[in-house]
């Protein structure tokens, strides 16, 4: 063991890059967290309105993506595996799996928000500007909050490719895989978030 | 069987922790069914907890990081819940 550590090894310190992504997902964690209270407080004073309009929402696609989300969450951690067992061929078949559904994931939001804007829902649109107060609220948030959530779905399927690309060049290996360890991290908070953002969006009415 | 001092979690491990994710899952929208007015929040509330601890410990490799780490999360967290009854008290004795 002792002789090969004379060589000349890289500097690096993956715990120091660990808790660096942590604290970055600290920060995300309480971006979501100010957004849950606004919904909160305002849910609690337009308890009617904020029931009638979840009702709009199809649960089925909620529980479609929740199922898409955990799937891909149960994959990204299975690649950490796979890496950590030096099988790079499985690691970049798990990860490639866990970006087809975050395609998946993005092609169904795209039909639940492409129907609500057929029906003129859109943010700053003028029937939902019409709308009472509480409604108007519960569209805004659920447009900035599933909104904000997609656009970090699109930010994890970037890191995700350049995991991929690492992985195929033999950057990421079994012995040096906090790269690929960070991305995941990054996308497992993707799902974290959506655990809360689906009952509270889909389901309690 | 250490590599590196990082633990390996195992496939059948992962698996077993995305089923018993789902049946939460579904058990959340059997619940938010029956309408109990405040319970039904509650209950969906304390299931997204127990999941997403779930997600932060096995998915998110938490059970096995340096006690530093699992303090400043559930740091986060305290912070989280401290903010929010912070501010529904100001809300509600407004």
């Amino acid at each position: 063991m002792s002789e090969h550590n004379i060589h000349t090894e890289e500097h690096r310190d993956d715990e120091a890059s660990k808790l660096g992504m942590w604290l970055f997902i600290f920060t995300e964690l309480l971006l979501f967290g100010g957004l849950f209270l606004v919904y909160s407080i305002f849910r609690a004073q337009y308890p009617a309105n904020f029931h009638e309009s979840s009702l709009e929402l199809s649960v089925t696609i909620g529980v479609i993506n929740t199922v898409v989300l955990l799937f891909s969450s149960m994959t990204i951690a299975m690649a950490i595996t796979a890496i950590q067992k030096k099988n790079k061929k499985l690691t970049l078949t798990l990860i490639g799996v866990t970006l087809l559904m975050a395609l998946l994931f993005l092609v169904n939001k795209y039909f639940e928000w492409g129907h609500k804007f057929e029906h003129g829902l859109y943010p700053g649109s003028e029937l939902i500007q019409l709308l009472e107060r509480g409604h108007h609220l519960y569209f805004s948030l659920y447009f900035f909050m599933t909104g904000l959530h997609a656009l970090h779905i699109v930010v994890g399927m970037v890191l995700l490719i350049i995991c991929f690309v690492k992985v195929n060049k033999g950057s990421i290996a079994h012995d040096k895989f906090v790269f690929l360890e960070n991305g995941a991290l990054y996308w497992h908070l993707v799902d974290l978030i959506w655990i809360f953002l689906f009952p509270l969006m889909y389901l309690i009415s | 069987m250490e590599n590196n001092g990082s633990h390996i979690t195992e496939y059948k491990v992962l698996v077993r922790i995305l089923l018993i994710l789902l049946f939460c899952t579904f058990l959340t929208i059997e619940i938010t069914s029956f309408n109990l007015a405040a319970f039904t929040v509650t209950v969906a509330l304390l299931i997204a907890g127990f999941k997403s601890y779930l997600v932060l410990a096995y998915f998110m490799h938490l059970k096995y990081e340096s006690l530093l780490l699992k303090i400043l999360v559930s740091m986060v967290f305290v912070l989280f819940i401290v903010i929010v009854l912070i501010t529904f008290i100001d809300y509600s004795f407004r």
